[in-house]
This record gives structure tokens, C-alpha cells and sequence, in this order.
């Protein structure tokens, strides 16, 4: 173990803390003013300390905000509903579809597999707008425009490549042996994939879903381009906020606390996989 | 439990053979993705029409104008410019301050992991909502860091909102999303280097920088060049960001390539502009993912060698 000077572990310290202030404190000062009314945020110089309400999260959540003025209705739960539900039903279509598929390019290597692979691998990397603008005029011609089920389509250019690859490699290590030694006792291939590889590559399938799910609900330009205000998520919705009148900085706190809450839950609960997942994979082992 | 033992006696025939099954267990996933693969065809055609939403009765190809234009167009090679430096400036800047966190954090200790998950936060922020976050921080009515700005004598300092300091904001929002991403994946490189060449040059005194530039830096390579090009290949498409902070502004300040196709297309309803811009960025992104592509590979062949 070779030994640190004291000064050396007083700068590591000094740098470490800094790293962590800069990026913790948007978080913590988000939270903060989400719990402060208009005339606290508006102080100058900033509070650090203050009464906190929960006005902003009522406000939110009952879709209503009474202010002297009258009552403005807020959308935001719809958002929050929408973001839930986009995301969800595109990670369960992304795995219905990829990991059937992520199996044959992993057990076998058929003609144009290697091809196909990565030609949905590209989707990961091409510019999403590329694809989106004409298929807003597409989806206007389809009826599709603006419906959850074009939305979902759309989705699956995130989800379906990081779950190819992903589950992919969570197959190709699975001992080819093991399904062989079960075919041979005479059960069929499909026995075989629910019953050896599916349950094995189960901790890479979960970890796919978890990431398509955060990547899913972190989008925001295909639900800018193809949704109006009734189907957007958090991302877009959130956004509308600043432009929308009557709407207090407090509020808007408030949504993006509730719109962050769900993928940093779900990134702490998962972290370990993230590594793997977020390199698609690159640094196994 | 009949059935059971009647399918595992049926005759191979009956089953999906062999040569099909891949197929078919593949040609959900491609149908879907073939759906989208038709509009990147169109944006082709589009590229090479003159095509404005607003003049549907003037759509014609014009062949190439459209990229020919842009030679003598000063608002492409602005967007061309600021792309790459945008681009060049975040992934820069974040592999310089990741490998740096990532080597401070590298001994495994409880407060070391507990801050490596605390990092993560930034990462698993919506984009967009990063950019909200610290624009409301840097409102200058009450944003604490407009605030933070004037106790260091920067009275008027505009953040996003001035041409001379939005790209400066922009990337900083960058910076604080994606630092992280780098972060982990060094850090994970890091502690899978073998411990016995940094122990033979302890033993031996060999000097700390010494050790960095000739042991540390050459076994971390194939982890540096996947994370930067990783993060290339994203930043030059950055669009969540830029465009909830500034929306391309002021002016044309920040109209980096998607931006600009999305101004140009809802905006100057100019689909043929806006498709040829894409077009050019695809092939950007093209060239480096194919880089990106096989050097990940050789990564992944040689993580499975050695595990």
C-alpha cells in the first residue's frame, strides 16, 4: 500500500468535495425551491433557510392553482401519466420483440445476422431527426400522428437497440452446452429458451429493460415533434411550464422534482448494471 | 403431460425448422425497425428537393442545390462550426474532469462507491430537464447562480441569454449531464487493470507522472477512445440541452445541427434544407460510429478473452 502525504489527502479531499457540490447542488437547490413559495424564491439573496410548504406539490397534483387572480388548471399529472405509460409500454414491447430476436443473433449465426445486428445497432447512433421529421409528415398521412401508438413505434428506436445488444451478450454467455444437453433430452427449442436461457439471461434482461426504461422516460425530442400537449411527457411538459403564464417558479420545481424522482430511484436501485448497460456492454467482466 | 410427450415425439418436420427459426424470431424486431427505416429514405429524397411545407404546389427536385447551397451559405457553416466546437469543447472538458474524478474515487472504500452512485444522478436527469434545472438557476431575476455570479463582481453576467456567454452555459449544463458517464466507465476501467505492473513501479520508485503517462494512460486507452467517441457521437447531435436552454439563441448562436433542421423544418417550414442538413450530420455520424463500432468491439472480444 504505498502511503499519502497529509497534504496530499487534505487536496484529494478539497477536490472530491468540490466534485460533489458541483454536482449535487442543482439537484439540492431544485428540491429546495420546490418546497418555497414565489416570495421566498424571488428574495435576493437567495434563502437558504425557510418555511417549507407543500403548496407547489398540492397545486401539481390536484391540477389546480388558486392564486389571487382565480384558478389555473395544471396538466402536469397528465404528463406525469403520459410519461409513465410511454414508458412502460415501450420497454414491454422493446423486450416482447428484442429478446426473441437478441437470442437468434446470439445462438445463431445466420446469413445477414451480423448485418442486421448492426444495422439496429446504427439507430443507437443516427440523429434522431433524421428519421422524425419526415415521419411527422408520414404519421399525419397514417393517422398516427400524435397517438400513443406512433408514439410507441417511435420509441422503439431507443429501446429496441440497447435491448438487442444488451440481452445479446447476456446469451452469448450462456454455455451453449447447457441448451444442447436439455434439446437432447428431448425437450423443444422453445422449452429450452423459457426454461434454461431465459431464466439464466434473466439479470441482463432486467438491467435492459431498466435502461430502456430510464432512456425511454429521459427523452425528449421524439415527443416534442410528434405529440401535442394531451400526450406529452414530463420532458416536454416541463418545459412548457417556463413559456405558460400564471405558472410560479415554485411549480416548476416542483414537476421536475416529480418528473426526475422516478429514473434517479430507479438508477440507485439498479446501479450496478448501469455501468454495462450504458457502454451497451463494452467493459464486461 | 400426453401432450408433452407427443410433441417430444413428433416427427422433426412438424417443427420450425432450423434455417427459418432465427428468422422468425428476428423479423418482429426488424418489421418494426423497417418502418422506420423508410423515412430515413425520404429524408434522402427530401435532401434533394426543393420542398418547402408553405409552397407544396413548388416541390421539384433541384438535385443538389440544396448541399451546394450550403457552401456559400454563412448560416451552415456556422452551424457547422458551432456543432464541432460544441462538441470538441464538451467531450474534451469531460474526459479531462471524469478521468480526474475517476482516479480520485479508484481505491474501492464505502465513501468512494457511496459517491460514484451519487455521480450517477446527474447522468439519469432527463437532459432537457438538466437544462431547466439550471435555467431556472440562472434566471437573473432569482437565480441563485446569477446571484453567486455578482458576489465574484460579475454584475450582468448573462448566462444563456448573451451571445458571448451562452455556449459557455450550454456546455456547462453538458458537462454536469454527461461528466458522470465518462466518470463511470474510467473508473470501471480503472479498477480492472491487472495491479501488478503499478506494484512493480512502486517497488522500483518510479515517479508518480511517470507512472500516469506510461502505465496508467496506455492500459486505460481502449476505455478512453470508447467513452470519447461514445460521447462524440452524441454531443455533435445534441438537441435536449441546447434547445431547452436557448432554443438556438440568441440569434443564431447555438443553432448547432439539429437544432437548426428543427428550426428550419417547424420554422421556415424548409424540409429540403432541413433533410440535407441531417443528411450531412448522419454521415458525420456515420464515419465516427463505424470508428466507434469496431474499436468497441475489440474491447468486448478482449473482455471476454480475459474473463
Amino acid at each position: 500500500m504505498e502511503h499519502t502525504s497529509l497534504l496530499e489527502r487534505i487536496l484529494r479531499g478539497i477536490a472530491l468535495t468540490l466534485v460533489v457540490i458541483f454536482f449535487m447542488f442543482p439537484i439540492v437547490w431544485i428540491l429546495m425551491m420546490s418546497f418555497q413559495t414565489n416570495e421566498t424564491i424571488l428574495r435576493i439573496p437567495p434563502q437558504l433557510v425557510f418555511k417549507p410548504t407543500l403548496a407547489n406539490y398540492t397545486a401539481l397534483i390536484t391540477g389546480k392553482l388558486t392564486t389571487a387572480a382565480g384558478t389555473l388548471d395544471i396538466a402536469f399529472m397528465r404528463n406525469l401519466w403520459n410519461s409513465v405509460f410511454l414508458s412502460v409500454t415501450s420497454v414491454a414491447v422493446a423486450l416482447l420483440l428484442g429478446v426473441p430476436a437478441a437470442y437468434a443473433f446470439a445462438r445463431h449465426k445466420f446469413r445477414g445476422s451480423e448485418d442486421i445486428a448492426f444495422t439496429l445497432l446504427s439507430f443507437r447512433f443516427a440523429p434522431a431527426l433524421l428519421v422524425l421529421l419526415p415521419l411527422t409528415l408520414y404519421f399525419q398521412k397514417l393517422g398516427l400522428a400524435n397517438t400513443y401508438i406512433g408514439l410507441i413505434w417511435v420509441y422503439q428506436l431507443i429501446c429496441l437497440p440497447l435491448i438487442l445488444w444488451i440481452v445479446r451478450g447476456y446469451f452469448e454467455d450462456i454455455p451453449a452446452d447447457i441448451e444442447y444437453a436439455y434439446r437432447i433430452a428431448g425437450h423443444s427449442w422453445f422449452a429450452t429458451f423459457r426454461k434454461i436461457a431465459l431464466p439464466l439471461a434473466g439479470p441482463g434482461i432486467a438491467a435492459a429493460g431498466l435502461l430502456a426504461f430510464i432512456f425511454a422516460w429521459n427523452n425528449f425530442i421524439f415527443a416534442l415533434v410528434l405529440a401535442s400537449a394531451d400526450k406529452q411527457p414530463v420532458t416536454v411538459g416541463a418545459l412548457a411550464f417556463i413559456t405558460s403564464s400564471g405558472i410560479q417558479y415554485g411549480q416548476i420545481s416542483a414537476a421536475i422534482v416529480l418528473s426526475i424522482t422516478p429514473t434517479l430511484a430507479l438508477a440507485l436501485y439498479a446501479q450496478r448494471y448501469l455501468v454495462e448497460g450504458l457502454s451497451l456492454g463494452a467493459v464486461k467482466g | 403431460m400426453t401432450t408433452a410427450t407427443m410433441q417430444r415425439n413428433r416427427p422433426s418436420g412438424f417443427r420450425i425448422s432450423k434455417k427459418v427459426l432465427p428468422y422468425v424470431l428476428s423479423l418482429p424486431a426488424l418489421l418494426v425497425c423497417i418502418g422506420i427505416l423508410i423515412p430515413f429514405f425520404t429524408s434522402v429524397v427530401y435532401s434533394f428537393q426543393r420542398y418547402r411545407l408553405s409552397q407544396p404546389w413548388a416541390r421539384q427536385f433541384n438535385w443538389g442545390d440544396n448541399y451546394i447551397s450550403f457552401f456559400t451559405d454563412p448560416r451552415f457553416w456556422n452551424t457547422l462550426e458551432i456543432s464541432l466546437l460544441y462538441a470538441g469543447i464538451t467531450v474534451l472538458l469531460e474526459l479531462l474532469l471524469g478521468l480526474g474524478i475517476a482516479m480520485l474515487l479508484q481505491k474501492r472504500s464505502t465513501l468512494n462507491n457511496f459517491i460514484s452512485i451519487m455521480l450517477l444522478m446527474p447522468l439519469m436527469t432527463a437532459p432537457a430537464l438538466a437544462a431547466l434545472m439550471w435555467k431556472l438557476m440562472t434566471n437573473p431575476g432569482f437565480g441563485v447562480l446569477s446571484y453567486l455570479a455578482s458576489l465574484i463582481g460579475l454584475q450582468d453576467f448573462r448566462w444563456a441569454s448573451s451571445p458571448s456567454t451562452a455556449l459557455f452555459t450550454v456546455v456547462l449544463v453538458d458537462i454536469w449531464v454527461y461528466t458522470p458517464f465518462i466518470m463511470i466507465l474510467l473508473l470501471a476501467g480503472l479498477r480492472s487493470l491487472p495491479t501488478q505492473p503499478f506494484e512493480a513501479a512502486a517497488l522500483d520508485g518510479v515517479p508518480r507522472s511517470f507512472v500516469f503517462f506510461r502505465i496508467t494512460l496506455p492500459m486505460l486507452t481502449p476505455y478512453i477512445l470508447t467513452a470519447t467517441l461514445f460521447r462524440l457521437l452524441d454531443s455533435i447531435q445534441q438537441f435536449d440541452i441546447i434547445y431547452a436552454m436557448t432554443q438556438g439563441g440568441p440569434g443564431d448562436t447555438l443553432t448547432v445541427f439539429q437544432v437548426e433542421a428543427y428550426l428550419n423544418f417547424f420554422q421556415s417550414t424548409n424540409v429540403g434544407r432541413s433533410a440535407a442538413l441531417m443528411i450531412i450530420l448522419w454521415a458525420i455520424t456515420y464515419f465516427l460510429s463505424n470508428i466507434f463500432i469496431k474499436n468497441w468491439l475489440r474491447l468486448r472480444e478482449r473482455a471476454r478473452g480475459l474473463a
